[in-house]
């Protein structure tokens, strides 16, 4: 088992081919689009490949320490000028293969006009826990 | 039964050792102790007192350990010092540790999980769990603010407006699940309300049970936000609304006019209204003018533009709305609320698309975002 990150943006990522902003679609597409999303998390928990996932705010800010005794520096939340991650899920499953038929499936949620998004999902591997019966020669 | 019977003695045979002298880690240490005497021992042989009981052998553990100890001998010397264990007095020291576990000196989420701990008597994991964090997490949270506190002086006649404001905070987390923080706060509020004597207590109990009695209706099955003026009245819960409104009325009498008891005036007005269009707005309004003399809070004033909205309509309203900041959470929600009452759509749609990109609640922000597509569909046609 490996578990993966799939990452959905606000923006930074390719635009998908239907992308309409969500409050120009129908109550019934975004109530549509949400069932979609949880049937989705509820199947990958029915099958034991969910770990967890979670809707992150847009503001954000970079940080950095800028030495002993100085407050930190912060780039202050210019959210419009960077990559924004909308929201995250963690998967553990059996093959790389597996993990990207779920990242296409979720990037297929209905969106305006009952039509999917097709919107684009990072997919990031995490890197395992070293294992003392892993093999290094 | 006698799980029950345990949670509701363990906080106040905490409270009895920490009157005694012990400091609070070392107290809680030893009431752990007894509780697993107690769990082994109870089923053959259950005492006649059990308080009495669990006092006497949490005070022997707690002595055993002091002792073993010699690095503790300045609080072997108040040990000796102390009468005899014997049986538990009746007075009930529940308050004294409401007021510990509220003790200035902790952070909010330190104040809010010793006390779910100490006086509610819930374990680590229970409390981990109703607010999403890991178990090792909270754990180390807890015994941090046990350390916090070791010093604290219990004789601190401590200030009640910072036990209500934690249990409020607990209140308003409201998970549900294994804990439901929501009845756990109204539970402790109830404790405390029995035992001390204050009109701000009783109108922070009140409130809750307000606020408690609308919660079924609040969201839809599929777990959508139900605004106020469109859920089903027929499922708030009338007994919660009586006891509710019977302990602010008492509570009013007393002409000690407080923040909570203001709110709950609020929260009563609304849960009196038959149908939202019923709602008396006016005296809602004179409500949220006390708040705004009592706390000059900006999110009081924000929540008093939107009664001024529906009193004297959206652009008196709107006006009221101008002479806030407009950083405020939750401002450019009101704001599109407020235009959409006015009949101006177009604004209020992008109104709510922008609130709905700066709420920082899931099921506000999916509400918002429904509210402009309901605008723009209506809008397009």
């Amino acid at each position: 088992m490996a578990k993966y990150l799939l990452l959905k943006h606000y923006r930074g990522a390719p635009d998908p081919v239907n992308n309409v902003p969500m409050d120009r679609w129908t109550p019934e597409e975004i109530s549509a689009h949400m069932r979609y999303m949880n049937d989705f998390a509820a199947r990958l928990e029915e099958s034991g490949e969910f770990v967890d996932g979670q809707a992150l705010a847009p503001e954000g800010m970079w940080v950095r320490h800028d030495g002993e005794g100085r407050p930190p520096v912060t780039d202050g939340p210019f959210a419009e000028t960077k990559d924004l991650i909308a929201g995250w899920m963690v998967i553990d499953v059996d093959s790389r293969e597996r993990a990207v038929e779920l990242a296409g499936e979720l990037s297929a949620a209905p969106g305006a006009g009952g039509k999917p998004i097709h919107e684009w999902l990072e997919v990031r591997p995490f890197l395992a826990a070293s294992s003392a019966a892993t093999e290094c020669h | 039964m006698d799980e029950a019977l345990l949670r509701s003695l363990t906080p106040q045979v905490l409270a009895v050792l920490v009157r005694r002298g012990a400091d609070f880690a070392a107290a809680e240490d030893a009431v752990q102790d007894a509780l697993v005497e107690a769990l082994r021992v109870w089923p053959a042989d259950r005492p006649r007192d059990p308080k009495g009981w669990l006092v006497t052998v949490a005070w022997r553990k707690f002595l055993d350990a002091t002792r073993a100890d010699a690095a503790r001998r300045r609080r072997e010397d108040i040990a000796d010092e102390e009468p005899p264990p014997g049986p538990a007095p009746a007075v009930d020291d529940t308050l004294r540790l409401h007021f510990l576990c509220a003790h200035p000196s902790l952070t909010p989420s330190s104040a809010i999980a010793l006390t779910l701990r100490a006086v509610g008597g819930l374990t680590t994991r229970q409390i981990a769990r109703a607010y999403l964090v890991p178990e090792a997490t909270m754990a180390q949270r807890i015994s941090r603010a046990k350390r916090t506190v070791a010093g604290a002086r219990f004789d601190r006649p401590g200030d009640v407006t910072t036990v209500l404001r934690v249990l409020y905070l607990i209140f308003n987390e409201g998970y549900s699940g294994d804990i439901d923080l929501a009845a756990e706060a109204v539970r402790l509020t109830r404790q405390l309300a029995a035992r001390a004597d204050h009109p701000e207590v009783a109108g922070l109990l009140a409130l809750m049970l307000l606020h408690h009695a609308r919660r079924a209706s609040r969201s839809a099955p599929d777990g959508s936000l139900v605004p106020l003026a469109e859920q089903d009245r027929g499922r708030w819960d009338t007994a919660a609304i009586a006891e509710g409104v019977a302990i602010l009325q008492a509570a009013l009498a007393r002409d000690r006019l407080g923040e909570y008891q203001a709110q709950a005036a609020v929260a009563a007005l609304h849960a009196d209204a038959p149908t939202a269009a019923e709602t008396d707005w006016v005296q809602i309004v004179e409500w949220y003018d006390e708040l705004v003399r009592l706390t000059d809070s900006p999110v009081v004033r924000l929540n008093r533009a939107v009664a001024v909205g529906e009193a004297d309509g959206p652009r008196a309203g709107l006006a009221a709305l101008a002479a806030l900041d407009a950083s405020l959470p939750r401002h450019t929600a009101v704001a599109a609320h407020l235009h959409e009452r006015d009949g101006d759509l177009v604004t209020a749609a992008r109104l709510y698309a922008e609130a709905a990109g700066k709420a920082s609640d899931l099921a506000e922000r999916d509400h918002l975002i429904r509210r402009a597509a309901r605008l723009n569909t209506r809008l397009r046609r």
